[in-house]
């Protein structure tokens, strides 16, 4: 066996704080860079601002543009010097809107069916099926409104009314793409109401439903909220579904049966031609993804905040 | 105070019972949102199903029976090169042969040339697999009413040659090799740059920082960049990477200049930069999963705090860490918008050969093709998003694996 050294032991003079004063730089190294990456990521967000408020003011600064007319024309036709935001706002409302009806009720279903009602068999088949629909990816739905949801749309209402492409086909499919993101934070917001409360419930003689829609459900409303707020952000932001199912022409109308072009599907048109730099054109795209990424922020930043604020605090 | 009179026993009864009639009732319509939500996906993927097999209808320009007595598939590869040489001109001939060297071809790919260059094939109807199935009869009457000169034949629009083989301008011989190239080539500079930095801003959250403004804000700044629509990191990428750092991203740097700054690199750093929250935020759960107990035990031995994450914290966070990016690669996959904005090819048969090449990939390449309006290049795009739904459930069926195999439960 090996002995201990005799120089290796702490004179009687050593205090064990002088373990704390060793400089360590290696570890402070280390804390700095990690540091560094974590300010990366608020560097990303500057140059998102500083991007696209930069070549959005480039655009602004354009004698065929005016701020007021941005804001209140509706009529986009960038060839002859149109640039009136409402008709590509008014698309995106319409789709969002279309979406957000379909998964609002259907997620919120789906979220309190899996958290009140279903068995932990079922639960265990159910959401991996939920989070299938919400892995796949938006081009696929893309196909999907336009080749299966539009014809058989088209078969019910009459192919005289409704066209190939239209709002209709693309909002649904946009709400079936959401369902799973609305049901599975509202899922979670259910599962976070203490069990005390239902049973509290029962035990003055509810029934399931009288326990989950007047108990369950308004404790977890924060939740449910944060999550519609998510969803809407989520289909203002939806690029594929639109950009293959809604049509091409930027038309100021909020007639779900008629093609018209979203925010989202304009940028995704125009720069895939072949947009030469610096143009008006090329620059009006960077003003409409600033005005979606600040439509999105803000509500991204609402839903944290009521999550926040309203939450029920339980122990 | 007015007097609370109780019910007779009859009108309680039917008063709880018609409580119990409304639950019964919701729970169904509850239930029924979810099979709504089942019914959607199922539709969803048997109408890709459904496009990606069927009946043809076609002719060729040329009678096969001119050139080979044999059936053409029967032929070997020397036969059908035989068969090139004799009925190609000169110049095509040698076209062809500079593209790819016209022996070291598969028997498949001159297949196809011989189909494509020769017999000049021409479709004229596809047929939806249910339709080939269930109404057999009535195609075969439609076809020999409508195009009598046509053969009508049973395709697998998802074959190994589809796989193989490069973009060409007609439906029938276009396949995704160098779209899935591109697509590994994005992931893969996507995750090389969004794990180090995902995972190190993670340890930064999670081990070091203080609960101070700066920290809170880098976390709610984390979790509003999950949130921004993959639109916008298109743009930054075109204004970054496509147009500020054109020297670098193009490849200038390194000598190569026949490209732009639409490359391989500029798609796959705006990919990285798009997946970095999601790499972040799932690093942060499987480090905060790690028991304190483990800390305190590295820190009571002596070790630094370094050390303490370095040897202790991340080996048994690193499951969780994995299967956290692998999600976020199948996000990069899937992911279309950014790539439409940062500039992939719209017709391209080179595959990628660098980080500095133009490129194309999966998802485009079904954009592509199920915005043209014939309905052979929809059969094509069902058969893409078959490949690219394969490619999706691998990555996913790893991650579960890599979980269950390897997370451990404190």
């Amino acid at each position: 066996m090996e002995t201990v050294k005799k120089r290796d032991i702490p004179s009687a003079a050593f205090r064990p704080s002088d373990l704390k004063r060793k400089l360590r730089l290696g570890e402070g190294a280390i804390e700095t860079s990690l540091f560094v990456l974590g300010i990366l990521t608020i560097f990303i967000t500057v140059s998102i601002v500083i991007v696209l408020g930069d070549q959005a003011l480039l655009f602004f600064n354009d004698p065929e543009v005016t701020l007021k007319e941005f804001f209140t024309s509706t009529t986009w036709v960038p060839a002859i010097g149109d640039f009136g935001i409402w008709a590509l706002v008014s698309a995106t409302l319409t789709t969002s809107l279309i979406a957000i009806l379909v998964a609002v009720p259907l997620g919120m279903s789906a979220a309190i069916y899996l958290s009140e009602y279903a068995s932990p068999r079922a639960r265990s088949v159910l959401k991996p099926i939920l989070e299938i629909l919400a892995g796949i990816p938006t081009v696929v739905y893309g196909y999907f409104a336009l080749l299966f949801v539009s014809p058989i749309l088209r078969n019910i209402l009459g192919t005289e009314n409704l066209g190939v492409y239209n709002m209709l086909a693309a909002g649904l499919v946009m709400g079936i793409m959401i369902l799973p993101l609305i049901s599975s934070m509202s899922e979670d917001a259910l599962s976070a109401v203490p069990r005390s409360l239902r049973e509290a419930a029962y035990s003055m003689g509810a029934t399931p439903f009288e326990a989950s829609t007047q108990v369950v459900v308004p404790a977890a409303l924060s939740g449910i909220g944060a999550a519609v707020i998510v969803g809407i952000s989520r289909a203002v932001g939806e690029t594929m579904i639109v950009a293959v199912a809604s049509g091409a022409t930027s038309e100021f109308t909020f007639n779900p049966l008629k093609a018209a072009e979203t925010m989202t599907a304009h940028i995704a048109r125009i720069s895939g031609g072949d947009l030469p730099y610096g143009t008006v054109d090329y620059n009006s795209l960077f003003a409409i993804a600033l005005m979606l990424f600040l439509v999105t922020l803000v509500l991204n930043l609402v839903s944290q905040w009521v999550v926040s604020r309203f939450r029920e605090q339980y122990e | 105070m007015a007097k609370y009179i109780y019910p007779e026993e009859k009108d309680l009864q039917r008063f709880v019972a018609g409580r119990y009639r409304k639950a019964w009732v919701w729970q169904t319509a509850f239930l029924s949102s979810l099979l709504i939500a089942i019914v959607s996906l199922t539709a969803l993927l048997l109408n890709v199903v459904d496009g990606a097999f069927g009946y043809v209808a076609f002719e060729y320009k040329e009678d096969p029976a001119t050139i080979s007595e044999k059936p053409l598939q029967d032929l070997s590869q020397e036969e059908l090169l035989a068969i090139l040489q004799a009925n190609l001109s000169r110049g095509a001939y040698n076209k062809l042969n500079e593209e790819k060297t016209m022996e070291r071809r598969s028997q498949a790919d001159l297949y196809n040339l011989v189909l494509e260059r020769i017999l000049k094939v021409d479709t004229k109807k596809t047929y939806s697999l249910y339709d080939s199935l269930f109404r057999k009869a009535e195609i075969e009457t439609e076809v020999k009413d409508e195009f009598p000169e046509a053969s009508l034949e049973f395709r697998y629009w998802l074959t190994p040659a589809f796989l193989s083989s490069p973009m060409s301008s007609r439906a029938e011989f276009s396949g995704v090799r160098t779209a899935l190239y591109g697509s590994l080539w994005l992931v893969a500079i996507a995750i090389a740059f969004a794990l180090p930095v995902g995972v190190g801003a993670a340890i930064y959250l999670q081990e070091y920082a203080r609960k101070n403004f700066i920290n809170r804000l880098i976390q709610t700044n984390i979790n509003n960049l999950a949130g921004v629509p993959s639109i916008v990191y298109g743009m930054l990428g075109l204004a970054i990477f496509v147009r500020a750092f054109e020297v670098f991203t193009s490849g200038a740097m390194f000598g190569i200049t026949d490209t732009n700054g639409r490359t391989i690199m500029s798609a796959g750093l705006t990919m990285g930069i798009l997946v970095l929250p999601l790499v972040i935020i799932n690093a942060q759960e499987a480090i905060k999963a790690v028991p304190d107990s483990i800390r305190q035990a590295a820190y009571g031995v002596g070790a630094t705090r370094w050390q303490t994450i370095w040897s202790h914290v991340l080996p048994n966070a690193l499951p969780g860490i994995l299967t956290g990016s692998i999600l976020a690669m199948s996000r990069a996959v899937g992911e279309t918008a950014p790539l439409i904005i940062v500039g992939a090819s719209t017709f391209i048969s080179v595959d990628p050969d660098g980080p500095f090449s133009k490129f194309t990939a999966l998802p485009i390449q079904i954009y592509q093709w199920t915005a043209r309006a014939q309905p052979e290049f929809h059969n094509i795009a069902a058969a893409a998003i078959l490949v690219l739904l394969v490619l999706l459930l691998t990555l996913n069926a790893t991650a579960i694996l890599l979980r269950n195999r390897f997370q451990r439960r404190f």
